[in-house]
């Protein structure tokens, strides 16, 4: 696992911490088998919003309608940076893993940069509809997106809190060498954000439009 | 997500916004503590409790309906009764009964001093706890949910629902919800990845599998309805308009994703009671379960197609021809493996040498019960009959035969059973048989009588019914079984109160099969002293028995079974062997009151000179065992989740955020403390150094858990 | 307590679930791959763009995004997440999640005539 080698490099500590986990019935860490649990448990959350969005798809009584909207191009910058940010996080991984944790910080911070400008694009396109007429009240179309969207967007900024929490440990000096899972697990709960995205771009976005 | 961030360095001075509690006592000690022991007897204890106000709200029904023309309470009040009794004894009865059981027993059963994660297992609690106080809450505002345990939109939304009712239920049950996957995501890690050395998953426990299979379902079932209850939320305080239907909203929503997570539901609650009742009739019928691996894979067969049968709950919508017709043959085909795992328990039995204990007589009461209320689910897989008994007292009557008949009397067999392990004492055998016989004659008399009632047309929810319709007679029968299911309650509470002065038990009252009787009555914190190492199914059996010539069981090693001086050092090799506990097999426990197990202290010491396989990262070379520190944070998390509640939903804005900033602040005080203080390690060779006011924390006494 | 028992619990049935599987970190990917990965990504989500803007053969294009959309979430999936490279469990849960939600999700929404539409 990721800390074997670690622990055997021997970090003065107590034994219990030197270890990122005791020993177990199949050798994993309990830690990723619950983040993997969770993330299972997730996609019945995300799928059921999406569903709920499929199954209020035209059927709006009033306006604004999707393709008043949509800005794909806009839309498909931020889900390039989203998808970017998942690269940058594996790559600060990659940097624990090298124990490199000075430059693990610049990835982190770029991830968190990356996430947070998808959230600033999201704020503006919601600021955007909203301007247009459409908010969560004015129709369905309103409410099942807003929400679907809404729930991925706390989702990135939970995501965002926890790499800036792991950037300060670490700045601070207080993030030993052997938690490279504590990066890894981070770093799914990212990278699934990213793939929800990945669907409600194609499932919300781009299927409704085309012609 | 705590979790994730858990694993962090502690901090190089302790700069925090508490000092950690150092293993207190008493009142304090159960509001921090992370031993997975506790927080089952809190979970159960606080679910009885639950069970006793579900029980009232029946007894109020039963008297609003014991005659034609009933004037008990207002057609308001009685709305809010029924819909108070159905949502506390799904979500706060029998899933925290079949919780706490399982916080208690799975990690005894399966050889681990632990669940995964002990404060993600003290938040579970804490959460359903404030959770179903927020619930009960609303009646304090005169505003109890009233809109029936589903909760059907478009019926419960703002415009025919006003006031706060709804918004207790849709937080309350969105905050309980919480418990449930944090403690889904617990026992799933705990199983897969805790076990003793040797409990393949072939070898574990019956209880084990069946509490597994039910929190896959749980994992999994729990974000449909979290969806379900933030759309209704939305547009209850937002104005959004998903189940709205002049803005266009179908309202089948709601019914299809409530019954995608309520038919899993209906199994989360009976597969733990399935369990039990597994680890019940062996030990009583001295047989091993017929046909573990059947039983096994019957669970999960039950598991997989419980996904695929929810509509038939929405039969009388109008879903069409082709998915009714689906889903009548989904329904039919899951009636196969249950009826798999009742020959089966019928198999174990027919043979044994059956003991007439308490505990059996609730496992085989559920057994008939169960049978009942599955073929009358049957008949609800036939769509035409079922138009028919759709929202008639036949309903009402099938589901009480399975939750009641079934999950409520697998539970008191369980309590029944492992009350010796809980508290050290037995309960009086004889109360247990008049508990079992007024609670089967009552149960009898409430709920079967509504299988005529509901042919005869009577619908559920009505408040008030007209004389000469033919209901009244049966109706007074079902009110009077109501009282005398409260009075064997009442007996129940009695049992408990008095075993507190009876004699105090050895390590295996019922000449048991499985792991957790390898352990003191009640085990002491860390469970195993020295980690057991497993070689058979039903290993303590094995340990106690062979296979005589003529196939019967032959008890092993005879001149092993004497009384072990306490002060005598065990033999290291065997430590599980320790026969003396073994000869009660007599149920009442009271010829072992002489053989207590040595003190904690002591039994560590000694089992210290033993070889250790699996604990290495648990104890250092001074005979320590490191279990986790008790911790503030996970009440305090909890705490935060009602202010949010109250905040949003009578819209100032400042409650909610105070109560987010607890949350939050608690996840990352949380996150920052490390599971286990290295400098607190439980010191077992030498008293407990601290200057806290009672210096016994080795020695639990724990009261128990009913009072 | 001797090897023996130790061993034999670890090649019980449920042997694909137990095994320790040790030294898997350093099968991960380097950089490099993760940066190809990233690569293609990038490359099948300009094609979604592109093809959003041609006009007629509506299902051709609708089945040709959806078939985008899954190699997307594969890879980022099998890479980023690792999946390929960790431990089966870890598939398994994941990919439990993923059918069950596709199914019941699917089941309801036809029940519902979405896809009559």
């Amino acid at each position: 696992m990721a800390v074997t080698e670690a622990q055997a490099a021997g970090t003065g500590q107590h034994p219990e911490q030197g270890l990122s986990h005791p020993v177990t019935s199949t050798g994993l860490s309990n830690e990723k088998i619950a983040m993997w649990a969770f993330l299972g448990s997730e996609c019945l959350l995300f799928g059921a919003l999406i569903s709920t969005y499929l199954l209020y798809r035209g059927r709006s009584v009033a306006g604004p309608f999707p393709h008043d909207v949509y800005d794909i191009p806009y839309t498909s910058v931020s889900s390039f940076v989203l998808l970017m940010s998942s690269l940058t996080m594996v790559l600060a991984l990659a940097a624990m893993q090298r124990r490199d944790q000075r430059r693990m910080r610049v990835w982190l911070v770029t991830t968190a940069l990356l996430g947070a400008t998808f959230i600033g694009g999201q704020v503006y396109e919601f600021t955007v509809f909203y301007r247009a007429g459409l908010s969560l009240h004015q129709n369905l179309f309103g409410s099942s997106f807003f929400v679907l969207t809404g729930f991925h967007g706390a989702h990135v900024t939970i995501g965002i809190l926890m790499l800036l929490s792991l950037f300060t440990i670490s700045a601070k000096g207080r993030l030993a060498d052997n938690r490279v899972e504590t990066v890894e697990l981070i770093g799914l709960y990212w990278h699934f954000v990213d793939v929800v995205w990945i669907v409600i771009f194609t499932m919300v976005y781009l299927i409704p439009g085309v012609k | 997500m705590a979790a994730t961030i858990a694993a962090f360095e502690p901090p190089a001075p302790p700069r925090r916004l508490f000092r950690r509690p150092v293993h207190p006592t008493g009142l304090w000690g159960w509001f921090t503590t992370v031993d997975h022991k506790r927080i089952g007897l809190l979970y159960t204890a606080t679910a009885f409790a639950f069970f006793i106000l579900g029980g009232i709200e029946a007894l109020i029904i039963r008297l609003q309906l014991g005659g034609p023309n009933g004037h008990v309470v207002s057609a308001d009040t009685y709305n809010q009764i029924f819909t108070m009794h159905g949502t506390t004894m799904i979500f706060l009865v029998v899933m925290p009964l079949s919780a706490g059981l399982a916080n208690y027993l799975v990690p005894l059963m399966i050889g681990a001093r632990d669940v995964a994660f002990p404060r993600l297992n003290a938040l579970g609690y804490w959460v359903f706890v404030i959770g179903g106080l927020f619930l009960y809450s609303s009646f304090l505002f005169g505003h109890a949910p009233n809109g029936g345990w589903f909760g059907y939109a478009p019926n419960t939304e703002k415009a025919f629902n006003p006031a706060h009712n709804i918004d207790y239920w849709v937080f309350g049950l969105q905050i309980v919800g919480i418990a449930s996957l944090t403690g889904a995501i617990n026992l799933i890690v705990t199983i897969i990845n805790m076990r003793a050395p040797g409990m393949s998953l072939m070898r574990m426990p019956i209880f084990v599998w069946m509490t597994f299979i039910a929190q896959f379902l749980l994992l999994f079932a729990i974000p449909v309805i979290t969806v379900a209850l933030f759309e209704l939320m939305f547009d209850r305080l937002f104005g959004a308009n998903f189940f709205n239907v002049q803005a266009g909203a179908d309202p089948l929503l709601w019914q299809h994703l409530f019954w995608i997570f309520g038919h899993p539901e209906v199994y989360i609650l009976i597969l733990p009671a399935m369990g039990i009742v597994s680890e019940v009739l062996p030990v009583f019928t001295r047989r091993p379960l017929f046909g573990y691996p059947v039983m096994v894979f019957s669970g999960i067969a039950i598991a997989f197609m419980g996904w695929g049968v929810w509509a038939h709950h929405m039969f009388a919508t109008g879903l069409g021809p082709v998915a009714k017709s689906a889903f009548a043959l989904s329904t039919m085909f899951i009636a196969v493996p249950t009826g798999v795992k009742i020959f089966n328990w019928m198999a174990t039995m027919a043979g044994g040498k059956i003991r007439l204990k308490a505990p059996f007589l609730f496992a085989a009461g559920f057994v008939t019960m169960f049978t009942i209320g599955g073929l009358s689910g049957v008949t609800h897989a036939i769509v035409p009959a079922d138009t028919q008994q759709t929202d008639t007292y036949y309903i009402v009557a099938h589901f009480h035969y399975v939750l009641f008949g079934g999950s409520i009397f697998g539970l008191f067999a369980g309590a029944h059973y492992w009350w010796p392990k809980w508290a050290g004492r037995m309960l009086s055998d004889t109360l247990g048989k008049l508990q079992f016989w007024l609670m089967f004659i009552g149960f009898n008399m409430t709920f079967g009588p509504f299988h005529i009632l509901g042919l005869q047309g009577m619908p559920r929810r009505i408040y008030r019914y007209p004389s000469g319709r033919g209901w009244d007679f049966w109706n007074l029968i079902s009110t009077i079984g109501a009282f005398i299911i409260a009075l064997s309650v009442l007996v129940f509470i009695i049992n408990i109160l008095k075993s507190r002065r009876g004699p105090l038990v050895g390590e295996d009252p019922w000449d048991a099969r499985t792991l957790e009787w390898t352990t003191p009555n009640p085990p002491p914190e860390y469970n195993f002293a020295e980690m057991p190492i497993v070689t058979s199914r039903d290993e303590l059996w094995h340990r106690k028995y062979i296979e005589g010539p003529d196939g019967r069981p032959v008890r092993r090693e005879p001149e092993r079974i004497e009384p072990v001086e306490p002060a005598e050092p065990a033999e290291p090799a065997e430590p599980r062997l320790e026969p003396a506990r073994l000869e009660v097999g007599d149920g009442n426990g009271s010829s072992a009151s002489t053989n207590l197990p040595p003190p904690a202290e002591e039994v560590a010491r000694e089992e210290h000179e033993g070889e250790s396989v699996a604990d290495a990262a648990h104890e250092d070379e001074h005979g320590h065992i490191h279990m986790p520190s008790p911790s503030y944070y996970p009440l305090l998390v909890a705490v935060g989740l009602p202010i949010i509640a109250y905040g949003l939903m009578y819209k100032t804005w400042f409650v909610a955020v105070i109560g987010a900033l607890i949350t939050v602040a608690s996840v990352y005080g949380w996150a920052l403390e490390p599971a286990t203080e290295p400098e607190e390690p439980i010191d077992m060779s030498a008293p407990e150094p601290e200057p806290e006011p009672e210096p016994e924390p080795d020695q639990p006494e724990l009261e128990p858990a009913g009072s | 307590m001797s090897s023996t028992t130790h061993d034999e619990a670890f090649s019980s049935p449920d042997a694909a679930m137990e095994s320790p599987e040790p030294g898997v970190e350093e099968h991960y990917p380097d950089e490099w791959q993760y940066i190809k990965v990233a690569l293609i990504l990038f490359a099948i989500t300009m094609a979604e763009v592109g093809i959003y803007y041609i006009s007629g053969a509506e299902r051709a294009i609708i089945s040709l995004m959806a078939v985008m959309m899954i190699a997307k979430f594969t890879l980022v999936a099998l890479y980023f997440m690792h999946l390929r490279f960790d431990s089966k469990l870890f598939r398994r849960l994941f990919v439990t999640g993923i059918i069950l939600a596709v199914a019941v999700y699917l089941i309801a929404l036809s029940s519902l005539h979405v896809f009559q539409r």
